[in-house]
């Protein structure tokens, strides 16, 4: 069986309001899919790990082939529900340990 | 080595100072080591205190003029009075006769198109033909990628697409650039590449882009307004006395 790698992406959320994880989430999914249509969306494998509201962060899983498409969906997204907001992918890592790790040294 | 990473299209309001050294603050923390920020209206002193306060947050400051000329012969006089005041000069082609004039002409660094209308993409394989035998780079704004939406990106997606590939072909350098003044439209370089990849530039040639080619044309141009410069690989290292 073809194993899938994933990736853990530790994403920030620069905006002034509080977004909750719902919202994110539907943000993501949206560009995603805007940008890359349903076919797109459906092989993202897409998870939510993670939210951390009031420090404004949250780890997203994704495969390794979808990783540069998530990116780039992250970097489209300019506002949420008429509110701005910019998404920064603060580090990308294959587990959840090591990502956590990095965000420590970050 | 390390990359370096810089933005030459920062288009932050220079008069407001406190605009300014928020905008370079964020800049500073998403990780570019190089701004350039459009200033014509800037006096030495202003680009001074803009030098000092990039100096504060680490950054290297390019100075940069944008030019609208509505004729070929309207470009060449600006360019004889501001090339030698600035890093960077790029021309915002808002007619095919400047496109043409300002990609053959040696002393412009940036041809910048107008993105959002696309009847007036005049980046097409004899400007960048043009553009490959002289020092001019095809400059790619991202700010009509995240403020646009629906049919008028998909346009914008298939024109940028177009102008990629023709630089491409002609191997003239891209150089990948916000242009934005929101801060919360800026972007991480890694991000500004990632964006590139909608238009089809590959992984590397987007990094490229926001590092080794707009760096390219900083380090060339402030070796040539350099006081020891005097022709491309030649330069004053020492001066000796009359006798």
């Amino acid at each position: 069986m073809k194993v899938v790698k994933r990736r853990y992406l530790a994403v920030s959320i620069d905006s002034d309001e509080t977004l909750g994880s719902r919202d994110f989430m539907d943000a993501v999914w949206g560009a995603v899919s805007r940008l890359f249509g349903e076919y797109g969306a459906s092989q993202a494998g897409l998870s939510l790990i993670d939210y951390d509201a009031t420090k404004k962060l949250a780890i997203v899983r994704t495969g390794h082939t979808t990783l540069e498409m998530l990116r780039t969906a992250l970097a489209s997204i300019s506002q949420v529900g008429k509110k701005p907001v910019a998404m920064h992918v603060l580090a990308v890592s294959g587990t959840i340990k090591a990502l956590q790790k990095r965000l420590d040294d970050h | 080595m390390k990359r370096v990473y810089s933005d030459l299209h920062l288009c932050v309001d220079g008069d407001k100072m406190e605009l300014f050294s928020r905008a370079v603050g964020k800049a500073s923390k998403l990780g570019y080591t190089l701004i350039a920020i459009p200033s014509r209206k800037f006096s030495e002193e202003q680009i001074r205190q803009a030098r000092e306060t990039c100096d504060r947050c680490n950054l290297d400051f390019a100075s940069r003029v944008d030019l609208r000329p509505h004729t070929p012969e309207e470009l060449i006089g600006f360019l004889r009075k501001l090339r030698r005041r600035f890093d960077v000069v790029a021309v915002m082609c808002e007619s095919k006769n400047v496109a043409r004039q300002a990609a053959k002409d040696r002393r412009v660094d940036l041809l910048n198109f107008p993105q959002p209308d696309f009847r007036r993409g005049f980046f097409d394989a004899a400007e960048a033909e043009l553009a490959s035998n002289c020092l001019a780079s095809l400059e790619i704004d991202v700010k009509p990628l995240l403020t646009l939406e629906g049919p008028a990106r998909i346009r914008l997606l298939s024109s940028l697409r177009r102008e990629a590939a023709t630089a491409r072909e002609f191997h003239v350098p891209v150089v990948i650039s916000s242009g934005v003044s929101d801060e919360m439209l800026m972007r991480r370089p890694r991000e500004l590449a990632a964006l590139a990849s909608l238009f089809d530039l590959s992984g590397r040639g987007a990094c490229e882009a926001v590092s080794k080619n707009p760096m390219a044309i900083v380090k060339r141009n402030r070796e040539k307004l350099g006081s020891k410069f005097v022709a491309p690989g030649v330069m004053i290292v020492r001066r000796g006395g009359n006798g």
